[in-house]
């Protein structure tokens, strides 16, 4: 099993991570989440903070724009789907590479920059990116409406081919395998784990190291006679490919393409995924995507009705009241929660719920050993 | 040449949106060294203010005519305004100038809530990194944000200027033009001359009072201002309060000129944050300059004869300029030298 070329404790870890995107739909069915449709935007949305978490995590450099590299991607697949064929290989590589393209162009020029500047320039370019879409770019991306499949598509490859032209919109598959549903969910399920173990050689690589004494100290690390630049601008690659990669995703699973993916509230959702789960861990990012798309699909399915049923054991005064407050916080609420939960996680739990698990650990390994024995442990992701 | 004198005139009321928030966020920045993604909802909280105050002005009290039949049949409803029972013609003429009279509610609730959150919340991020000051406050902007959508709903709520000022003003005229050459509505103008009195009142307070000078020395060296005895923490305390007052009451004579909704706040807050770093972060003088500055450059921009040569350049024109000073200058148009420039 050495081929991997990763220690025993990242291969154990693979292995239960591969066995959990296997059993998804087995986990997620007590809780009411077995459904192929969240299943894909948990795997799509773990992509994309994978790869956030790459730039944020391991080089802190706080991009309030990936969004649009998530755009960017998903543009280019129904592109793809609308000239070429309804496969989705070609889509989603060409939306990753459309996605690192973007990527490169933006990081370097606003890699010149750190700190907050650095987060201004990149939310400067993805307003930008979401305005042009809006406006002038509206023959590219079909601006308020969004970028959809139509019937009179060209669709070369697929003529070339011989690919019967149905009498309703065609669908996008993979060699013949529907890409919405259970099948669906496994090619994205698949995608995420390659992108997982791809992120796991980068943290345990010297690059990755690298990038890490960028977040530790940039100024001491370029005393030492080091550009630091490529290796951010790298990162900044790597993590706008993975965006590019989740958004062409979203547009395999669902073919449309709208230019709101690009608004930087949809960049403040993936920082708070990876903020929640846990910035520079390798799990945390992905467990933060599921935590929140899970809540977001549950606490948006609430109404009133629902509220009102579930209290129905308290007079019916207290019943409306109680109904009336947990309503503000879900439903068309939601977004509401999910900035409470944003400031709760940054004000207690900075390094997310992994923290949170890393300490309840040391609690319990406190409890069992005498203080003396315990050494200050240095935060290891796992 | 009135074309041109007409653009200027239309960017500089935006301008002077634009000067005024982002005169707090650098006030704020420079004070407490924090990055405050949430003034842009404090903004959208003042603007808002108007609608409530407007709200309580014209409750109405709604009484059944049995004599007179509406085309339904139905008994016709008498609608009369509390206000203007009580008061007679100065009811209607409050009604009239709500927004104007909302400025009193909305400067003692902004320096409540300035204080509250500078207390209650920034105090805390002081030493940590800008990345989670930013975090924390994005995260406050949406509760804002969200809290007020739960309230008024997602819609704009048109809030009429006062009648008097409602029309336009035929400046051409008097500076000699045709007739209908440069025409700018009154509450425009009004707005102008407000945002001038509210920064020079501020460049005053903070250059002319004991208070201002102290202020002033903690932004240059807070410690050794500490060490002599101040108490700069809570003045700095204060400088927030101050810094929600201006971006509130920029919010409440914004109305009329733009109807507030709920994500108002967001979008100017990405620009102002814009202007901040054009103007240089924590320079008073300069986020002003360069929020007229980007307020005319992008009114220039959206004229029909730049756009035909430039397709989309009214989109991004603010942008690309903030890309082009963080570049070339760093430090802002009139940063000064050390602050932030990495």
């Amino acid at each position: 099993m050495n081929w991997l070329n990763i220690t025993k404790k990242d291969r154990n870890l693979l292995i239960g991570f591969i066995i959990a995107v296997l059993l998804g739909p087995l986990i997620m069915e007590p809780i009411g989440g077995g459904y192929p449709d969240l299943l894909q935007k948990f795997a799509i949305f773990g992509i994309f903070a994978i790869g956030f978490n790459i730039l944020f995590g391991l080089t802190g450099y706080l991009s309030f724009g990936h969004a649009a590299f998530l755009g960017i991607g998903s543009y280019t697949a129904v592109w793809s789907f609308k000239l070429f064929t309804m496969n989705v290989i070609p889509a989603i590589i060409f939306a990753t590479l459309l996605g690192g393209a973007f990527a490169l162009i933006i990081g370097f020029i606003a890699l010149r920059r750190s700190g907050i500047y650095f987060s201004i320039l990149t939310l400067a370019f993805a307003q930008m990116s979401y305005n042009l879409a809006y406006s002038v770019l509206t023959p590219i991306t079909n601006g308020e409406t969004g970028l959809q499949l139509r019937l009179e598509d060209a669709r070369v490859v697929d003529g070339l081919f011989g690919v019967e032209r149905g009498a309703g919109l065609p669908t996008t598959e993979l060699f013949g395998l529907a890409m919405s549903g259970w099948s669906g969910y496994y090619f994205c399920g698949f995608l995420l784990v390659v992108m997982f173990f791809i992120s796991l050689r980068i943290f345990r690589s010297p690059f990755g190291l690298m990038l890490r004494a960028v977040k530790s100290n940039q100024h001491r690390l370029s005393y030492t006679g080091l550009n630091t630049r490529p290796y951010t601008l790298a990162a900044f690659v790597i993590s706008g490919m993975y965006a590019g990669l989740a958004g062409g995703l979203l547009a395999a699973t669902d073919p449309l393409a709208g230019a709101e993916r690009m608004q930087w509230t949809a960049s403040g959702e993936v920082v708070l995924m990876t903020i929640l789960g846990g910035a520079g861990t390798l799990l945390g990012p992905i467990i933060g995507s599921a935590v929140i798309k899970y809540f977001e699909n549950i606490f948006s399915s609430f109404n009133e009705g629902i509220l009102l049923d579930a209290f129905s054991f308290f007079p019916e005064s207290i019943q409306h009241a109680v109904a009336a407050f947990i309503g503000l916080f879900v439903g068309e609420g939601w977004h509401l929660t999910l900035g409470l939960l944003f400031m709760l996680i940054v004000i207690f739990l900075p390094g997310g719920l992994m923290e949170g698990v890393t300490r309840i650990k040391k609690l319990f390994r406190a409890s069992k050993s005498s203080p003396s024995t315990q050494k200050d442990q240095p935060l290891e992701e796992s | 040449m009135d074309a041109f004198i007409l653009q200027v005139l239309n960017g500089l009321d935006k301008g002077g949106a634009y000067a005024l928030i982002a005169l707090g966020l650098t006030l704020v920045f420079g004070t407490l060294g924090v990055v405050n993604f949430a003034h842009g909802a404090i903004f959208m909280l003042g603007a808002f203010c108007a609608v409530v105050v407007k709200k309580a002005l014209t409750l109405e009290r709604v009484v059944l005519d049995p004599t007179e039949l509406t085309a339904w049949g139905t008994p016709m409803e008498i609608r009369t305004h509390y206000l203007e029972e009580w008061l007679g013609d100065f009811g209607t003429l409050l009604i009239d100038f709500s927004v104007p009279v909302s400025i009193l509610l909305a400067i003692p609730i902004m320096l409540i809530l300035g204080v509250a959150m500078e207390r209650g919340l920034i105090r805390h991020f002081y030493k940590r990194p800008h990345a989670d000051q930013i975090l924390v406050t994005f995260g406050l902007a949406i509760v804002i944000q969200e809290i007020v959508k739960a309230q008024f709903g997602a819609n704009p709520i048109p809030q009429p200027a006062p009648d008097m000022f409602s029309g336009s003003a035929d400046i051409g005229v008097l500076l000699g033009f045709a007739k209908n050459a440069v025409v700018y509505p009154w509450w425009r103008i009004i707005y102008l001359i407000f945002a001038a009195i509210i920064l020079a009142s501020v460049f005053a307070f903070l250059q002319f009072t004991t208070f201002g000078m102290v202020v002033r020395a903690g932004m240059a060296d807070r410690e050794t201002v500490g060490l002599l005895g101040i108490d700069i923490d809570r003045k700095f305390t204060i400088v927030f309060g101050l810094a929600a007052v201006v971006a509130g009451v920029a919010g409440v004579m914004y109305t009329p000129i733009l109807s507030p909704d709920y994500h108002m706040g967001m979008d100017f807050l990405v620009l102002s944050f814009v202007v901040v770093v054009v103007g240089g972060m924590g320079s008073l003088g300069g986020a002003v300059a360069a929020g007229f500055l980007l307020g005319i450059l992008q009114s220039f921009a959206s004229m029909n004869e730049v756009k035909s040569l430039l397709p989309g350049i009214d989109q991004v024109i603010i942008y690309l300029i903030a890309v082009v000073v963080l570049l070339v200058r760093p430090r802002g148009l009139m940063g000064r030298k050390g602050v932030m420039e990495d």
